[in-house]
């Protein structure tokens, strides 16, 4: 089963000792659970893309005016929700931030 | 036993796992549901004519597995679904492996939102029809089944998988599970609300204490809804006002369900309980078992001596302590301080400053008071008043003290709580 993981910041941190990442990212990819992630430029260089009526609409932003912002994602194969959430909880960003685990639909 | 009962009683003892296991082996909650809810349809019609079986549960595990392959048949789809029921076995799984526990844990997952895992709970672990469900919320039998639907859309779609946690994931997930039970029973115990609820949350916690044996926690819930549950028809007046625990006919009390309760009380040498210093508390419990059954009816004020560490040990704890002939009330400020600990909420924090006020001093128990209000949350709350009044009063000052029973039965929810309150501050004015 595929999950995205969309990790985001957080304006309530916790400020206790967080996981390293590059530990958290050398294991997962050993067990074959992260199949792609990456870190994204911040909110400043979004840009949001409608077409209304035909006509294109560039909107400079991220779609939602929010004070979380999504700052990287991973793509991971799990066998169910409860592993996407052990590796999820391990991520340094479930600590200064938050992560939402969205399964594919396919 | 007539039809109909024997059906009914079926369903309360089975519903469970039969649905828990076709669950399991299709994998497909409304099949589930429906192959079960066919086979109590069958067993109505059948049972007339052919009479009662000797194992009502097994009868309708078949029949139920029979129809949940006929339908799949029709589907002509799912080999794999088709295997798997063909070769169910007949014989119930060792309790480790029950399905009805992978249902409850499945129902409770935290990943499902509160409100769906109480509906999801009561309708395929207790078999509760959707409109049922939906009138005691107070919404519409339509949001109801939306609200089931959504819940089982999401075990699907992200895979929230159908087991039983294991190792530390079961102390993680277990609090969820309870959360549900005692809401189910909060809901049921409320003046006007479905005993029914009651009584189930109170099954499922003895199914739960019978499959997870000895956690402290899970003997703590079902010994506080025994113990609160044994005082319902001893709680209110005949006209439905409240009687306080001091001045209840305890004849009226549910002395069987009392025993049962102090039977179920974790004894202390489970991990996650600590004796009691001995200089202070002697020796506890040290008869916990079929014997306290017989003696329920003479609760000593030995028997609420053992000390548990989780939130529902401790207020199985304190309702034990209620039930006692003598409360000792410098025990109950004990486990309130521990709750407070670790459910810091204006109504645990007002219990704790009135249990002080009884143990030690009433200046010390309007003093917590104090605190428990600055801490918000029980502005204009009636019982806050009471507790205020009743301390004051204690205290030696019965004209404020009765004002303040005025100013209770002014923010009183019900009319017999208003009443109790005007009559206090009558007396205290004569």
């Amino acid at each position: 089963m595929k999950y995205m993981m969309f990790v985001c910041t957080d304006t309530e941190p916790d400020t206790g000792d967080a996981p390293d990442i590059d530990a958290w990212v050398e294991e997962n990819d050993a067990a074959g659970r992260r199949l792609d992630g990456d870190q994204l430029a911040g909110p400043g260089a979004a840009t949001t893309v409608r077409v209304r009526g035909g006509e294109l609409l560039l909107t400079d932003g991220p779609f939602t005016e929010s004070k979380e912002v999504i700052v990287g994602y991973d793509v991971l194969e799990c066998a169910d929700l409860d592993e996407a959430v052990r590796v999820a909880r391990a991520h340094p960003m479930a600590y200064a931030g938050r992560i939402e685990i969205r399964p594919f639909v396919s | 036993m007539s039809v109909r009962a024997a059906v009914a009683q079926a369903h309360r003892e089975s519903y469970a796992q039969v649905v828990a296991t076709l669950i399991r082996v299709t994998g497909d909650w409304d099949l589930a549901e429906d192959a079960t809810q066919d086979a109590l349809a069958t067993a109505l019609d059948r049972w007339r004519t052919s009479g009662i079986p000797d194992n009502p549960g097994g009868w309708l595990m078949t029949v139920a597995r029979n129809r949940a392959l006929d339908i799949v048949r029709r589907r002509n789809t799912e080999q794999r679904k088709l295997a798997e029921l063909a070769n169910l076995p007949e014989e119930p799984q060792s309790p480790g492996q029950d399905d009805r526990l992978r249902l409850i844990f499945t129902c409770c997952h935290p990943a499902l939102s509160l409100e769906a895992r109480v509906a999801l709970t009561l309708r395929t672990v207790t078999g509760m029809s959707a409109a049922d469900i939906a009138r005691v919320f107070l919404v519409s039998e339509s949001t109801m089944t939306r609200r089931l639907t959504r819940a089982k859309t999401k075990i699907a779609q992200a895979r929230i998988p159908y087991q039983i946690p294991a190792g530390p994931d079961l102390a993680e997930r277990l609090p969820s599970v309870l959360g549900v039970l005692y809401l189910l029973f909060t809901r049921g115990y409320d003046p006007g609300g479905p005993s029914e609820f009651a009584a189930e949350a109170i099954r499922l916690a003895r199914l739960l204490d019978r499959l997870i044996p000895g956690e402290p926690e899970v003997r703590g819930l079902l010994a506080l809804f025994l113990l609160q549950h044994s005082r319902r028809s001893a709680r209110l007046d005949e006209q439905g006002r409240p009687i306080v625990l001091t001045e209840q006919d305890r004849s009226r009390w549910d002395h069987a369900a009392i025993g049962e309760a102090l039977a179920v009380l974790p004894p202390p040498d489970i991990a996650g309980v600590r004796p009691a210093p001995p200089a202070t508390h002697g020796n506890r419990r040290s008869d916990v078992g079929a014997g306290s059954r017989e003696r329920a009816a003479d609760v000593s004020a030995e028997e609420c001596r053992w000390v548990a560490d989780g939130p529902y040990a401790i207020q199985a704890a304190i309702a034990a302590c209620h039930v006692a002939h003598e409360t000792d009330w410098v025990r109950v400020a004990d486990l309130y301080d521990r709750l407070a600990l670790l459910l810091p909420s204006p109504v645990v924090r007002l219990n704790r400053a009135l249990a002080h006020g009884y143990a030690h001093s009433p200046a010390r128990g309007l003093a917590l008071l104090a605190e428990a209000r600055a801490g918000g949350g029980l502005d204009g709350y009636a019982p806050a008043l009471a507790v205020a009044a009743d301390l004051t009063s204690r205290a030696g000052d019965p004209v404020a003290a009765a004002q303040l029973y005025e100013s209770a039965a002014a923010a009183a929810a019900t009319d017999g709580e208003r009443s109790v309150l005007l009559a206090r501050a009558r007396s205290l004015s004569e």
